[in-house]
This record gives structure tokens, sequence and C-alpha cells, in this order.
């Protein structure tokens, strides 16, 4: 069991290769962060900086082209990498679950949700019929649905509520971390809002972990304890959420954060970032962000940078390299 | 590119350029013989003036989408009319006047990478469009436009984006290429829908400053597309609130901004994410009915979900109406 | 280059594949790549490369009564001879010319049909779409081989051409179903709606923007089509509805028949063509699985690399 204090998780050097047939292209490269119990973790990229596949590293579910090249990743105390498919299993579900980005295209369309949520229970754990039902009501009610809808079919229920039954099935035997690629992209911006707080609160109220990977930094802001920022296939800045967001260091994450348009307080004209992410098959050398970083120096484009510490801020840049600068 | 055209200033009230009045689309549910219809637009007016950005802003399924693609006479309106330049749409029947209809109003997609076919270099579309719209020009002299107009949306250096396949382009990119097919037609104004959402974050905001760039410089219209209202204020001058098929408000973006008059304009407000302001929305304000689009039958459409729904909002559906200067709401409550 | 933006589910994010060149290259080198489709392309040469060069490889005048009948493979006859006396290797070597042609043309036939209903319909849609697939599904539907059976014998005298057009009838539709259902796919493409709001025509966008899109389908669907010529024309021959005086494996096979080959004791009779049968189709067929792997990924197989 975990003591006090030790994570819940913890990944180190994690490298992920996607294996073509003109050789390995690195979509996650050296990761290394941690969960602390009840955490709520967010990662925030650009589609192709490698958090989807960071986020199916973590849960075992990459698919051929796609292996784990190095590092390791510890749960609870457990090898992940090393793990066979057997305790996978006993694990999966139960210690932890996985909700992903289209789950809500994942049900069943010709089954009602208490059919769904019964198999899914009954995947991992014989249970009575009594017992079934009073835990998938107790689900759906923890979410926000009315156990009614347990005899609803999908398309009867709003995208938003799709997506609650899916948290839902991934909450049944209230596991310790809950990993969510994208969970609410599918969904406009008030259902996406409300289903954000839905999570935190149950995050508060179960207390499991989660980790939260989303392309969309100012949906984070307010819900997760730390931050970590991507961009191809490395860990830019990882952090406090509020210190990362009150006073973003590496220029890719300030440049990300000005890249949002306000609704309020003045007009601004915003500059976004130049460029585009790189082609992963063939990295940038140096930091590989130098060719679209409007503070770059010299040797960003020869020496890659090491993290830096600034205010319990990991940051991956040249800029911190001094003891002081900042 | 439209040099020759003067540019008005925004103040100066000029003749619209487009008008749409009381759109009117419903799409048939199931077969052939099905009495079911959908909803997907009612009874929209709105009007887009030169030199002018308009926002539609709603979620999906509101018919945002559809009314750009009724404007683009991709459909044809179940009702109502489309007035260009003072003509009504469905006059034009030739082909040479349809023609001059597309070049002057083009459209701009909202997939990067749908809206380019992947087996032809990015020149084709571009190339095609001069073709049908400038057949005065030769070989040389479309060769010598593209160009130029690929300079224009930020393509650098424009002869070798020619020559490169879709795929070879990141989003962005792509997305400005939409937007070098749209200016070859020699445009007026240009329906783009929802041209960045899927962009990523960090060059959203390179296509949306194309966009006011080219407004300030060629004097374009746009009638922007949007889910997202913070984009929408970013760089429209007037806003436009679509629910469920009909707009629910409309008026300057500040304005609408600062007093919204629709309570669907008040939810989409506070469930706008914003690092810096505090959350205001209920977790479970999102727990209701989806709009009912098939059939609605009389009454606002927005009641289900509505605090301040009375008993009049499910009798008679609520008609625009003036709440301040050139800000209007479709609401029996509001004031 | 950035990574595909999907709004459904991507399994996990691709890594950018950077093609250099041309749709046209980057097929050619999938064609090499695959075992499939180097072994039917091999094939298919090499028998085009027989029937072309007919003349200077058979030994003998394929028709002419010169020899002994049912003489035995030798150096001078290596497969013998029919009970009439003709030298089975030479009929072979021109018999390549008509089946490989009737296979060629009937195929090409079969998939512009095809093209032309399948397209249009999915393209069209609405009450296009209605008519033609109940006529597609009218086709699906016949039995083939009574079909052909009766309206080859009833145009007996017709020869090679009524051969390819009871082919063509009879198998057009099945292609026509799977160019319907994928240009479909296509068809609310916005490159489609891009090319529609820029005013272009339909034949234009059914010609330059829909087909080109859906070249190895068509490719693989030729395939096919040519694969049914080959065997149907066989069979057709075999029970002697084509004109018995053409020189085919068919026919070949009609006349071993009738001469009761096997009981004669020249199985190499029936044998040689039958073969010649398998190994066309076969080259066919493997060209045509290696083109649905290429417009179908989910179709290909997949190499692990072994950790």
């Amino acid at each position: 069991m975990i003591g006090i204090g030790s994570a819940l998780l913890e990944v180190e050097d994690l490298c992920v290769d996607y294996v073509t047939e003109k050789g390995a292209v690195r979509a996650v490269d050296r990761v290394s962060l941690s969960v602390a119990p009840g955490e709520f973790l967010g990662i925030v990229g650009e589609s192709g900086c490698g958090k989807s596949t960071l986020l199916y590293a973590i849960a075992r579910l990459l698919a051929p082209p796609a292996e784990i090249a190095s590092g390791s990743i510890r749960f609870r105390g457990d090898d992940m990498v090393t793990m066979g498919e057997e305790d996978l299993r006993h694990i999966r579900w139960r210690n932890y679950s996985v909700v992903m980005q289209s789950a809500m295209n994942a049900l069943n369309p010709v089954m009602t949700i208490g059919a769904q949520l019964s198999d899914a229970i009954l995947a991992h754990q014989r249970m009575s019929h009594r017992d079934l039902r009073r835990r998938s009501e107790e689900v759906l009610r923890l979410v926000g649905i009315d156990p009614v809808h347990l005899k609803s079919f999908p398309h009867q229920l709003s995208g938003g509520m799709r997506q609650r039954s899916m948290i839902a099935m991934a909450l049944v035997f209230t596991p310790e971390l809950v990993i969510m690629d994208e969970p609410t992209s599918a969904l406009d911006v008030v259902a996406q809002r409300s289903l954000m707080l839905q999570i935190k609160q149950l995050q508060k109220k179960i207390g499991f972990a989660a980790i939260f990977v989303t392309h969309d930094m100012s949906l984070v802001s307010h819900f997760s304890d730390r931050l970590a920022v991507m961009y191809a296939g490395q860990v830019m800045e990882i952090g406090p959420t509020q210190t990362v967001f009150d006073r973003p260091r590496h220029p890719y994450s300030s440049g990300l954060l000005g890249s949002f348009p306000s609704i309020k307080g003045e007009r601004q004209a915003l500059q976004g970032i130049p460029g585009s992410p790189p082609d992963l098959a063939h990295p940038p050398s140096g930091c590989r962000f130098h060719p679209r970083c409007p503070r770059v120096m010299p040797h960003c484009k020869t020496i890659e940078p090491p993290f830096f510490e600034r205010e319990d801020v990991q940051v991956r840049c040249h800029l911190y390299a001094g003891s002081d600068g900042d | 590119m439209a040099t020759e055209r003067a540019v008005a200033p925004s103040a100066v009230r000029t003749e619209p350029i487009l008008e749409a009045r009381s759109l009117t689309r419903h799409f048939r549910i199931g077969g052939p013989l099905s009495r079911r219809f959908l909803h997907a637009v009612d009874d929209v007016d709105l009007v887009i003036r030169p030199n002018e950005i308009v926002a539609l802003v709603g979620e999906s399924g509101s018919g945002k989408s559809t009314v750009a693609r009724l404007l683009a006479r991709v459909y044809r309106p179940t009702r109502g009319e489309i007035v260009y330049h003072g003509r009504s749409l469905a006059t034009m029947t030739a082909r040479k006047e349809r023609l001059g209809y597309a070049a002057r109003v083009p459209m701009v997609f909202q997939d990067p990478y749908g809206s380019l076919s992947p087996v032809y270099r990015v020149s084709h579309g571009v190339m095609r469009a001069l073709k049908l719209h400038r057949p005065e020009l030769t070989a040389n002299d479309r060769e010598q436009e593209a160009q130029r107009i690929l300079k224009s949306v930020g393509l650098q250096p424009p002869h070798e984006f020619l020559s490169k396949y879709p795929h070879q382009l990141s989003g962005g990119q792509r997305q400005r290429i939409g937007f070098a097919q749209a200016l070859a037609c020699r445009p007026e104004l240009i329906l783009a829908d929802e041209p960045v959402s899927m962009l990523d974050v960090s060059v959203r905001i390179g296509v949306l400053n194309l966009m006011a760039d080219l407004r300030r410089n060629e004097g374009i219209s746009f009638l922007y597309i949007t889910h997202d209202i913070a984009s929408a204020r970013y760089v429209a001058d007037r806003l436009i609130v679509m629910y469920a098929g009909r707009i629910a408000e409309s008026g300057p973006v500040e304005d609408v901004l600062a007093n919204p008059k629709h309570p669907y304009t008040q939810l989409l407000l506070s469930a706008v994410p914003d690092p810096r302001a505090p959350i205001s929305l209920p977790a479970t304000s999102e727990v209701a009915e989806p709009p009912r689009v098939i059939d609605p039958g009389e009454g606002c459409r927005f009641r289900y979900r509505c605090p301040y729904a009375i008993e009049r909002c499910s009798k008679e559906t609520p008609q625009m109406r003036p709440l301040r200067p050139a800000h209007e709401a479709a609401c029996h409550v509001a004031t | 280059m950035a990574v595909r933006v999907v709004t459904d589910a991507v399994p996990a994010e691709a890594p950018p594949v950077s093609t250099r060149g041309g749709v046209l290259a980057a097929v050619g080198l999938a064609l090499l790549r695959s075992r499939k489709a180097t072994f039917g392309l091999t094939m298919l040469a090499f028998f085009a490369l027989v029937g072309l060069l007919a003349p200077l490889i058979a030994p003998y005048d394929p028709h002419a009564l010169l020899f002994d009948p049912i003489l035995g493979p030798s150096l001078a006859h290596p497969l013998g001879t029919t009970s009439f006396g003709q030298d089975i290797f030479s009929q072979l070597v021109w018999s390549t010319r008509q089946s490989l042609l009737l296979a060629i043309v009937a195929g090409l036939f079969a998939t512009l049909i095809s093209v032309i209903v399948g397209v249009s319909a999915a393209y069209l849609g609405g009450l296009w779409d209605h008519v033609l697939n109940l006529f597609t599904d009218v086709f699906l539907v016949i039995p083939t081989l009574p079909l052909m059976i009766v309206v080859a014998a009833y145009a007996k005298s017709g020869g090679v051409v009524v051969l390819i057009a009871v082919i063509v009838i009879t198998g057009w539709s099945y292609g026509a179903r799977q160019l319907r259902s994928q240009a479909l796919s296509l068809r609310n493409r916005e490159f489609l709606e891009a090319a529609r709001v820029r005013g272009e025509r339909s034949l234009y966008i059914i010609v330059f923007e829909v087909m080109p899109n859906m070249t190895s389908l068509i490719v693989a669907i030729f395939l096919g089509a040519a694969l049914y010529a080959v065997l149907a024309a066989a069979g057709l021959q075999f029970i002697g509805l084509g004109d018995p005086n053409d020189l085919s494996w068919g026919t070949m096979l009609y006349w071993a028949q009738a001469n009761g080959a096997l009981l004669a004791g020249s199985p190499i009779w029936v044998l040689a063509p039958g073969i010649c049968i398998a190994l066309l189709g076969a080259a066919f067929a493997l060209l045509n699985y290696a083109f649905d792997e290429l417009s179908n990924p989910a179709l290909r197989p997949v190499r692990r690399r072994k950790s």
C-alpha cells in the first residue's frame, strides 16, 4: 500500500516510439512526472505533441506501431511497463480507469445504459442482480444523471449526458486514478464547462487522482492542481497550475496562453505563435521550440536545455540557466 | 485585389451586400414519405454590409452552418429569400449569374484536412477558381496571380507552396490555402464556416488576424461562423447568437457581451473558460433536455433550459425586438 | 507537418508521414513492396508477353492437323497432341491471346458501367440514386449463370463480341455497388463541397474531383471484373457457348471434353488450359487484393517489430 506523501503514479524518462518503415519516430521523449493520491494533473499541448500517446502509454493501451521504447511507469509501486496482460486486467478499471476523447461514441447504440453499465461491472466482478442495480443507480446519480436513464438508449441522451455516463462507468469501482483524454472536446461550451465542474466535484468527493489531457489550456485552469505543458514529445514546463498561469516561464507556455482571446477587458491584438509544430520524424536540433521561439538565443539551436527549477516549476529552457535569471 | 472598390467607412450606413429575410430550411427525417422535419433554420433575418465582419455564434446543431450553406447556395431555402445587392437569389438562375455570385460570395470550410483534395497539388483549387471566374487571364497571368494571392495569405515563398500536396502542409497552412481559393474569385464577402475550430491553439490567432487584415486591406466582409464567442469578439463587429435554428440575440459585439439580454447568451458567456475569472456556472446546468428541433412547434426553443421561462414562452414564439440601440433579442422576458 | 486533427476517435496520435512526390509514385512504391502485387504483376506480364509473341513461341500452326493423334509429351511436342493431331503447346500459346484480351476488354467495359452507374448514383443522390440503385439491385440478384447461358445460347453466332457483352452485362453490378458506397462516403467531404461552391459543374466534379480519389478502388474493381471475365469466358466456352473455332483456353477445354481427353489418356490436354486459367485468374485476384489493401488501410497486414 502507498504511504502518505508518496506518489501514486511515477513516470520516469518514458520514451514511446512509433515504428514506421522508415525507422522509429519518437512521439514521447524522456517524460518524467508523478501524480500524488488525489491530485489532478493537467497535460496541455497541441495536436501531435505526444500527449495522448503518453496517456495511452501510462494506461498500457498502446497498440502497434506504437510501443514503449524505454523508461519506467510505476503505479502503486508496481512496474507497469513489464506487467503482464493478466495482471493488467486485474488492476485496470479496479485501480485505474480511462475515459477517452470520443467515449460518448463508444456506447453501444442498441443496448440500454443500464445494460452496458452491468456489462462493465460484471466483466471485472461477480455481483448479485440487486447489488448491480444499486451500484448502477449510485454511479449515475453521482455524475448527475437521473437513474431512470438506466433504461434509456444512448441516442436518447445528449452528448454531455453520454459522456457523463462514460465517466460513471469509469467510476464504478472507485479507482485511485482516472485517466482522461480530452473527455470534453466533443461537447459544446456549456456542456463542457458543467462536465468539468462535475468531474472536479466528483474528484473532491471520491478522492481519485486524475490525469487530464487537453489542448485547451484555459479549460483546466480552474481545475488542475499541477500542469504539464508538452511540446514536440517533451514536457517543457511542469508545476503548480496557478503558478504556471500567473507566470508562464517557458516561451511556449506564455505563447500558448497569449493565444486565447478573452471576452473580458480591452480588446487587444494577439500574435499567437508563428510557424507550426515540428514533424516528429525530424525534430529540430537543440531546443525543439527554437524555430518558433520569440526569445531564441544562439545556443538554443545546438544544445538541448535540461530542466531548471524556479518556484516549484520545472522548465526546460536556457533562459533559466543562470542561478538567478528569471 | 479589390482596389477599385472604395472602402466605405464603417460609420456610414451603406447598402447591404447580402440580406436574408426569414430564411428557413427544414430537412425531412427518414424516408421520402416521412412527415417529420428537422427545423435546421427558422426565420433567420440577417444583413451583411460592406467592410464588416459579422460573427454567427452557436453550439453544434444550432443551424449556423446551415445558414452559411444556404447563403452559399449549397442548399435551397425551404422558405424566405436571400437578397444580393437588391436582387433575390431565386431569380438568378442562369449559369453566368450563378457563377458571378459564387465568385463574389465564396466559402471557406471548417476542416483543413477535408477541404483540399488529397490527389491534387494545393494549386489546384486556386487555379480552378481563377480559370472559372477570371477567364480573361492567360495561363501565365494565372500563375502570377496565384503567387500574389498566396503571398497575401502569408504563404511564402508562394511558388514552393503551390507545388506541394495537402499532406505536406500543416493545418494552419491548409486553412490559408482555403482563404487563397476564396480570394482568387475576387470576393466581396467570404462565408467562413468555423475556419479555426480544428486548428491548433497557437495557430488560430494567425488565421483570425488574416481575416482582420483582409478586411482592413482589401475591404472584404466576412460572415464568421463559430462556436467560440471569445474569438468572435476578437475579430467581429457584430454578433449574432443562434439557438436551435433561431436567432436568439444580435447586436454590436461589445454591447452584446457587456449587456447580454437573452438568457441563452448569458449562459453561453458564463461558460466561456477564462483563467482570470471565477466560475459562475452550476455544475448541473447542462443536464437538461437538448433543444428539440424536430417538429418543434410554437414557443421559445430555449424554454426547457431557461431559468426565467414563463407560461407565454411555451405558447408563443418570441420575435426579435430591439432592447438597446442596434441590439435585439428574441425573448419574452428580457428587458 | 502537423498531425491530423480528427474530431472522432484517434487511437493514438499517429506520427506524421511525409512522402515526397505524387500519389502515383506512392502507389507504385506500395505495389512494389507488396508480395502479392509483385507476383500478380509478374504473372500478368508473362501471359501478356506470351500472347504478344505467340507467332514466335508456338512451333506449329495450332489449327493444322499435322501429327498423329494423342501423342505423349516429347521434345517435338512438349505437351503432346490432341486427338485431331494438333500440337497442344502451340494451341495453348495462341489461346493466351484471346483469353487475356477477353478478360481485359470485358473487365474494362464492366468497370466503365459500374463507375458510371455507381458514382452518379452516389453523387447525384435523391431520385437518381433510387432509380440507379434499383437497377443495380436487379442485376445483383439475377442468377448469373442461367442468364449467361440463356443470352449466350440465344445469340450464338456472335462469337467473341457476344461473349464479352454477356460477361459485361452480368458482371458490372457488384462493382457499381462498391463504388457507390465509397462515393457516398466521399460525397460529404468538404473538398467536393468546395468545388460545388466554387461553381464547378456536376460532370467536372464527378470526373475530376470524385474519381481521382477512388482510383485504387476502381483499379481493384477492374481486376475483380477481369478475374470474373476469365472464369466466365472459360466456363461459357467450355459448355460450347463460344465459337468453337476460336482459339482460347475455354475452347481447348471444350474440345478436350468433347473428345474424352481424360479417357483417351491425354490428361495434359485438359490440365494445361485449366492451369493457365487458374494462373491468370490468380494473377488478377492477387493484384485485386493488393489494390484493396491500398484503398483500405484496415486490410493491410500489420508487421510487428519483435520486442
